[in-house]
């Protein structure tokens, strides 16, 4: 699965990648609309720490709509045509990395898309092939309803 | 899991056939208005008996004194009926409405609808708030409540198309009345794709509601993981059997397009701010707490047993050496996790268990696959440890069949565990009940009564009546001791008991005794703070619980709320931050209400908790006087069983002789060389007497008079001083 990944030691806080971020996600430039977060590590300046979606997909078994699931390159994604806003997920997160923004009803995280990293000048962010996660409840029910022979039970 | 295969052996008709059979009776179009901060403006008139369907405008006035739900409930059905009116007349209503926060998402326990009619059992008004998706799904389609009136000659459905603006009344002679097939036909019917699924909810009773008087109504909503249709259930006081009785099979709701704003809050930011921080709240708290996530309230059976609150056969004792049989691990096994449990969308508290794949053993699922909605603390208690059942499996099948049969699980619970205390007592016997040995703990038994009430047959049907019903006949017939089964009968205003032992909890007597609808916990729950931590100590302590709970807890029903993330999930630092008195109201919780309901209805003048306690004491009040016209609604209605308040039989003494006797050196009594008889009587006379003065601070708390009625000033104060109630009081206020 294609996850952002964040090296700390390359990384010198200029938060271009919120910028890209915001502007890939939402057509303008505004932090609070970023996907990823560049936050300072307490007590050590000029050290930064990166939230972000690792694509682990416990939020997939939270959505009460559906509305989440992962893709063919296994990055988790949210239709937001299925999306009620119950924001569930956001609260949910292990790694408190899906974001809610006041202007929208539908939250958003990052989805690799890598626009981040190709901007990023000290080469701190990349997209990187790493071992797919495991299945999650959700997956697992709907690859037995899939099969006709199935017993629908858990 | 299609409906033919749910339905194997019951010969349902596909489909096609259920919708050629099909004849509209009457249609009414409309263009779906825009819901406005948690309002759609109006509601929908529909008499089954004419064929009418007509809109009713909503004035402010409404809004702002009755709010939503059971406000509006309870304000339509007023207008509606006289004093005169009986439960089963065309002119009882059954009123379905959610409130101005239900179809909130990003709240948890945001979707609730509540249900108002007149009582089969009470004869009086009723309400029962319910999950599901039909209230939020109706308000979206442009209706804050439905009212149903009339009693329809055929068989119907009603139908609101929410989307195309639609409202139908159908003749639908072939679909089941069971709930457990119902919901699927239905889904099957209305939904065009299987994604539309989604946006359908229905209200069904079924086949023993017919034959009782303690129906009640399923409502669904769509499990989209499991692919079937989930039911939850608005239990209490009849509301099922009003519904059959009008010849109701379904009433439906489609809506498609829910989102976080289709509630149009005025605030969305604050919104988003309140729910986020409520969802991380359960996140961290719900694991190390009370673990709903895991399991919903049954839980509560081993909290319950601990501290002698479980009620065991009919309320006689608190706990019992097989009750861990009915603990949260014996109904794990049959749990399916890990999924989203909630009844309405963003609700991460997530109670709603479902066992699947369930094979009953009797009745016409026997031996089938089925699914099971629950179970719930209040069914594990009712019919499993209340009839000295303590087998998972039975009180499975049991919840199974209630549900499917739409019958109350706590009314039949209540009412099964009494009649089996008048088959031990000998004043039934296998001759009365038609052959069935109802010796606490025989659960073939209970099922068979329970499968009789589904045919209309035997002594089910009889259990079916309830309680208060139960007990005239008993004498009656068979001619046994009127006071002993005044005694033992528990049961208030007509309403069966829920399922907690009271007798140590003077302020708990008080919750379910003075209650509105009858002794149902969700007007107060004070056993732990009145009894075990003793916060409360002094009458005045216990009637200002007495005032605030019930009023604070009425203003989830008229928004359209859950009370379960009020205090079954509290914040970390709650007790520690809060003197215990004021941690048990969760002042947190309240400021997170009082956000809640500014972000959506943009009320500027709502800021303090005082402020949504007024608001509800308009309604309870209403409710109150609302007694008052049905005949009721007087002290002596709120008279309790001596069951509820302290020991009946010498058994129940003795059992916990050593609690008693120290009561009675407490109050001057010195128990040695006294027979247990003494003993009794002068703990009886005590404790009754203790509770006459409890009704009488609570009455004086609440603005009452002596008798229970709420005087002129008060209602003037709430500003329920419609000419109507002013000349009701007038005839009762000499």
């Amino acid at each position: 699965m294609k996850v952002l990944v964040f090296d700390p030691e390359l990384c010198d806080g200029c938060r271009v990648c919120e910028e890209v971020c915001s502007q890939t996600l939402f057509k303008e430039v505004d932090h609070q609309k970023s996907a990823l977060c560049i936050l300072d590590v307490e007590g050590q300046p000029g050290r930064y720490q990166a939230n972000v979606c690792v694509q682990c997909g416990e939020c997939i078994d939270i959505c009460p709509a559906l509305a989440i699931q992962r893709d063919k390159r296994g990055v988790v994604r949210i239709d937001k045509n299925l999306c009620v806003g119950c924001l569930s997920c956001v609260g949910f997160c292990p790694y408190l990395a899906m974001r809610v923004h006041p202007d929208y009803v539908v939250p958003f995280k990052c989805v690799s898309c890598g626009a981040c990293a190709k901007q990023c000048p000290t080469g701190a962010l990349s997209v990187q092939d790493l071992p797919d996660a495991e299945l999650t409840v959700t997956e697992k029910r709907m690859k037995v309803m899939a099969s006709p022979q199935a017993e629908v039970v858990a | 899991m299609n409906v033919q295969s749910k339905a194997a052996g019951q010969g349902t008709v596909p489909v096609e056939t259920l919708r050629a059979a099909h004849r509209v009776l009457a249609e009414f179009r409309y263009t779906p208005p825009k819901v406005e901060r948690g309002y759609a403006n109006r509601t929908l008139y529909i008499n089954v008996g004419d064929n009418t369907i007509a809109s009713k405008p909503m004035d402010d006035k409404m809004k702002q004194t009755f709010i939503g739900g059971r406000g509006f409930g309870l304000w339509l059905l007023w207008n509606a009926v006289s004093g005169d009116t009986r439960w089963n007349d065309p002119e009882n209503e059954v009123i379905l409405s959610s409130g101005p926060i239900g179809g909130t998402t990003v709240y948890p326990g945001a979707g609730k609808s509540i249900a108002v009619s007149l009582s089969p059992l009470t004869g009086t008004v009723i309400d029962s708030n319910v999950g599901g998706h039909f209230g939020p799904l109706l308000k979206f389609s442009g209706w804050d409540a439905i009212e149903v009136q009339g009693q329809a000659e055929e068989e119907v459905i009603v139908f609101v198309d929410g989307n195309k603006g639609l409202v139908q009344i159908i003749a639908a002679p072939l679909e089941e009345s069971d709930s457990y097939v119902l919901p699927e036909q239905i889904v099957e019917l209305f939904a065009d794709t299987p994604a539309e699924k989604a946006g359908i909810s229905s209200v069904s009773s079924g086949a023993g509601a017919e034959h009782t008087l303690m129906g009640c109504l399923n409502v669904t909503y769509y499990d989209m993981r499991r692919q079937f249709a989930r039911v939850k259930q608005a239990g209490r006081g009849g509301i099922g059997t009003v519904l059959r009785h009008k010849k109701v099979k379904a009433l439906v709701v489609k809506y498609l397009g829910v989102k976080g704003d289709s509630n149009a809050p005025a605030d969305w930011e604050d919104l988003t701010r309140v729910g986020t921080k409520m969802h991380r709240e359960i996140y961290v708290q719900d694991p190390i707490m009370n673990d709903m996530r895991g399991g919903g309230t049954t839980m509560l059976t081993a909290i319950m047993n601990d501290f002698d609150l479980l009620p065991v056969h009919n309320f006689r004792l608190g706990s019992h050496p097989e009750a861990k049989g009915l603990f949260k691990p014996q109904f794990k096994p049959y749990l399916n996790e890990g999924i989203p449990n909630g009844c309405w969308y963003g609700c991460t508290l997530a109670c709603s268990s479902c066992v699947e794949g369930f094979r009953p053993r009797t009745g016409p699922y026997q031996g089938q696959s089925v699914h099971v909605d629950g179970p719930e603390y209040e069914t594990v208690a009712g019919v499993g440890s209340n009839c000295g059942i303590f087998d998972p499996h039975a009180v499975l099948e049991i919840n199974f069949y209630c549900d499917t049969y739409g019958v109350d699980t706590i009314s039949f619970g209540t009412a099964m565990a009494f009649a089996m205390e008048c088959y031990e007592a000998g004043i039934l016997n296998q001759e009365r009940t038609g052959g069935l040995d109802l010796h606490f703990g025989n659960a073939a038994a209970s099922l068979e009564a329970l499968h009789q009430m589904a045919r209309g047959e035997g002594f089910g049907p009889v259990v079916g009546l309830g309680v208060r019903r139960m007990k005239k006949l008993f004498a009656d017939k068979y001619g046994a001791d009127p006071q002993f089964l005044q005694d033992i009968g528990m049961e208030c205003k007509g309403l069966e008991y829920s399922e907690y032992v009271s007798k140590e909890s003077i302020a708990q007597q008080g919750g379910y005794g003075l209650a509105n609808k009858g002794p149902q916990h969700d007007e107060a729950w004070l056993i732990f703070m009145d009894a075990i931590t003793k916060q409360i100590p002094t009458f005045e302590d216990k009637a200002e619980a007495l005032h605030y709970f019930p009023m604070f807890r009425t203003w989830f029903g008229l928004n359209g709320l859950c009370k379960l993330p009020w205090n079954d999930v509290e914040p970390a630092d709650n007790k520690k931050k809060n003197l215990p008195r004021v941690a048990a109201r969760v002042p947190e919780h309240v400021s997170n209400y009082i956000r809640l309901f500014v972000a959506v209805t943009g009320r500027k003048d709502v800021k303090e908790p005082e402020d949504l306690v007024r608001m509800s004491e308009a309604v309870y009040n209403f409710q109150r006087l609302f007694n008052l016209k049905m005949g009721f609604g007087t002290r002596e209605h709120d008279a309790i069983p001596y069951r509820s308040m302290g020991p009946v039989t010498a058994e129940e003494y003795e059992s916990r002789a050593e609690r008693y006797d120290a009561q009675l050196r407490e109050i001057g009594f010195n128990p040695d060389g006294r027979s247990t008889a003494e003993k009794m009587a002068a703990l009886r006379k005590h404790r009754e007497e203790r509770y006459q003065t409890l009704t009488d601070a609570v009455y004086k708390r609440r603005g009452w008079t002596a008798d229970g009625i709420p005087t002129l000033e008060t209602v003037k104060r709430l500003g329920i001083d419609y000419p109507d109630i002013e000349a009701l009081l007038r005839k009762h206020l000499k």
